[in-house]
């Protein structure tokens, strides 16, 4: 399976193993979502449980708190991350709070899927992967699959949360894996053992990284499409990566981190987002606290640049194999 | 073509400020009995007179006259005028609570008691409102203990909050009543999306949304109105106009020459608008949203036209931008002075029982408040334990929290 067949079978499965899911958001119903994630699932589960909403993305976020309070399991989409900023007051404010704030006389079990990231030619607002706006509020799940296996079981494990998880999807890797090299043509998931994907139920657990690659000399933590580039860098470079993918941003595994990076003494944190107040500010922070007596180098970062994602320049930005290269060199350099 | 004048900005301004007189002709008012009662199953088009005139029911002599004059027995009338009393008394004795230091703050909603009680009693079990903190009324109404509201107020413990709340943001879900949030208007999509459920269930229960007249020029407002009207979701949405947001007029929040109903009737929503100090007309009106909701006919939006008599909260002076006897030249009155009146006209209520019940009432809530003071107050340090802090964040606590309660020491 694609990733996007992926994420629909587990809104399939979902739909068909719990009555209380329900699935809504803008194009989502009728049409199958602009991405396909949701085709074919109105026509087979009915208008009651997969549906169209208006183009308000503060009101399918707070109507999905509504329907959470009442007891229903909704999992509802914004059709870009990059247009969340109107939900974010029904995010931070209510679905967030909603069990804190009630000692848990309600609760919002809602999952909100978000396409995140770039390295599309999306531009300034079909490219952001604002993570670290969700990682930040307490409350939240936050959660971002980078193959489709992952995909599936994340999102089934995230719909049977009772917290509320914010679910971005990078749009990148919707068909294919991707390291990168944008000047190379496209590989199918179709053509990759990570594609196969079991038709039926399944979970991963939300709170565990996974070990991308094991390696011996250096821990690079990263998640989404920059797992494929961090891949795509250790190989070119020749350097023994262990690569972490973080399948779950926060609350995050710490363990596997704190192990990896005791075991290699040095740490490289990739991501997509811009630098200042990312969340890779918080994962250096974290290795610095829990493993300062082992490291041999600073704590890299590579991260988009502190600028809006723009468009022409697409690959200057997106953080590709070379500079993420050029950062292991340099954490491997250290003395 | 003309050059034309230079332009200007219009910043709405109240009539009265302190030290002056308002005029109160800016509300479209009607006389008792006046406005027509249409059938439940009313298209929304079909409301538009009914959202720049007034639904009232009780005359200046305390007579119920008219189409809207609600089938209720005495009983219920009575049940009525005592719990406005019982909310006005309790508002009234936590101030005192909060003056002397027992709590951090408190708001109450005196003048406002007829449109949370007359609602609540329209209401069945089951239903869910989704209230301000300004409809501790629908509490009252549905008998929730006093002691356990004064416990929240007091955030000791036994608080139902375990302390994470400012005072007033009660949550009952036994008692239909939805957690208080202190961002404004987040409630009322989460009504409709709560009633757009029930509806998904197949259920037949409905929604009750509530929101202030500030309020209204939060997005969330408009966004509610949508949802409500694309998915006829089977709530009522209810707008309470106190003429009043803190110290901001509501010809500020848009009400300037045009009603908040009417924004029901532009959004395709079936809309009334009522006399909020007229008990007999929230109870009419309110029975007649429910039923809409109740059988599939959709939303229903009410404007309530009431005036906020006290401070906007305990940190509230409206001295500084109101006069300051505005409430006793507004021209709706006070709705327990209203529903006595029609109670001792119909003879079910007497002067007598009044103090007797008034004298009872305070005696009632005076016992609340001591007995919640024995489970500890914010002023002796009496609260849930900082423990109790880093529970529910999530549904398990997470290692980091773990870890956080661990460096506290607790």
């Amino acid at each position: 399976m694609t990733m996007i067949q992926a994420l629909r079978s587990a809104m399939d499965v979902m739909l068909g193993k719990d009555d209380n899911v329900v699935i809504y958001g803008q194009d989502v119903g009728y049409f199958g979502g602009v991405f396909r994630a949701t085709d074919g699932l109105q026509a087979k589960y009915g208008k009651q449980r997969v549906f169209d909403a208006p183009i308000s993305e503060g009101g399918i976020v707070g109507t999905a708190v509504g329907m959470g309070a009442y007891g229903l399991r909704p999992v509802v989409e914004i059709q870009f991350a990059d247009y969340f900023y109107p939900a974010s007051d029904q995010i931070v404010s209510e679905a967030a709070r909603l069990r804190y704030r009630s000692a848990g006389d309600f609760t919002a079990p809602l999952t909100i899927r978000m396409p995140c990231g770039g390295g599309i030619y999306g531009g300034q607002t079909h490219s952001q992967s604002p993570e670290a706006m969700f990682t930040h509020v307490c409350g939240l799940r936050t959660v971002m699959p980078s193959n489709p296996y992952d995909a599936k079981g994340l999102l089934i494990a995230s719909i049977e949360n009772d917290d509320p998880v914010i679910f971005l999807e990078p749009k990148r890797l919707y068909n294919g894996p991707f390291d990168g090299h944008h000047d190379r043509p496209v590989v199918s998931w179709a053509k990759h053992p990570m594609g196969e994907v079991p038709e039926g139920y399944y979970t991963v657990p939300l709170d565990k990284a996974a070990i991308f690659r094991p390696g011996a000399d250096l821990t690079v933590l990263t998640y989404g499409t920059m797992v494929w580039v961090s891949e795509a860098a250790a190989l070119e470079t020749g350097i023994d990566c262990e690569i972490i993918d973080l399948r779950t941003l926060w609350p995050l595994d710490l363990d596997t981190i704190v192990e990896s990076v005791k075991k290699t003494g040095r740490c490289v944190v990739v991501h997509e987002a811009t630098r200042t107040s990312g969340f890779g500010a918080e994962l250096a922070s974290l290795v610095q606290e829990h493993c300062f007596y082992y490291l041999e180098a600073p704590i890299e970062r590579v991260t988009g640049w502190d600028t809006p994602y723009p468009h022409a320049q697409e690959w200057a930005y997106f953080p590709g194999p070379d500079r993420v290269g050029a950062a292991f060199k340099r954490a491997m350099e250290a003395k | 073509m003309s050059q034309g004048n230079p332009l200007s900005l219009h910043v709405p301004e109240p009539t009265g400020r302190p030290g002056c007189k308002t005029d109160f002709s800016y509300l479209q008012l009607s006389a008792a009995g006046e406005v027509r009662k249409p059938p439940t199953d009313v298209q929304f088009g079909d409301t538009a007179d009914l959202v720049s005139s007034l639904i009232r029911v009780l005359d200046e002599d305390g007579n119920a006259v008219g189409p809207w004059a609600p089938q209720i027995d005495a009983e219920q009338l009575r049940f009525g005028l005592r719990t406005m009393m019982k909310t006005r008394i309790f508002d009234a004795r936590m101030v005192i609570g909060q003056r002397q230091k027992k709590m951090s703050f408190y708001m109450t909603s005196l003048g406002e008691e007829a449109i949370g009680t007359a609602h609540a009693l329209a209401l069945k079990d089951g239903d869910m409102c989704f209230p301000t903190y300004r409809q501790q009324s629908l509490l009252m109404a549905r008998e929730y203990p006093m002691v356990d509201m004064i416990c929240q107020l007091l955030s000791n413990e036994r608080d139902p909050m375990k302390g994470r709340q400012l005072p007033v943001m009660y949550s009952v879900k036994a008692k239909g009543f939805f957690t208080i949030s202190g961002n404004l208007a987040t409630q009322v999509p989460q009504a409709v999306g709560w009633a757009m459920a029930s509806a998904i269930k197949g259920d037949t229960k409905i929604a009750s949304a509530w929101i202030g007249d500030g309020a209204t020029a939060e997005s969330d407002f408009h966004t509610a109105l949508t949802f409500a009207h694309v998915y006829r979701a089977p709530c009522i949405i209810n707008v309470v106009n106190n003429q009043w947001a803190i110290s901001t007029f509501q010809a500020i929040a848009g009400g300037e020459s045009v009603t908040f109903a009417a924004r029901g009737v532009g959004a395709g929503i079936a809309s009334l608008r009522v006399d909020g100090n007229d008990f007999l007309a929230v109870y009419a009106a309110s029975c007649w949203a429910a039923e809409r909701a109740r059988n599939n006919l959709g939303p229903t939006l009410i404007e309530w036209v009431t005036y906020r008599a006290g401070p906007h909260s305990t940190s509230d002076d409206p001295s500084r931008y109101r006069p300051a006897d505005d409430w006793t030249r507004f021209p709706l009155g006070d709705p327990i002075a209203r529903l006595r009146q029609h109670l001792t006209k119909i003879g079910a209520w007497s002067d007598e029982e009044h103090e007797k019940v008034q004298s009872e009432l305070e005696a009632e809530v005076l016992a609340a408040q001591k007995e919640a003071e024995q489970y500890g107050t914010l002023a002796d340090g009496r609260v849930p334990s900082a423990a109790s802090m880093f529970e529910d964040v999530y549904k398990e606590m997470p290692e980091h929290l773990r870890r956080q309660r661990q460096q506290l020491g607790v």
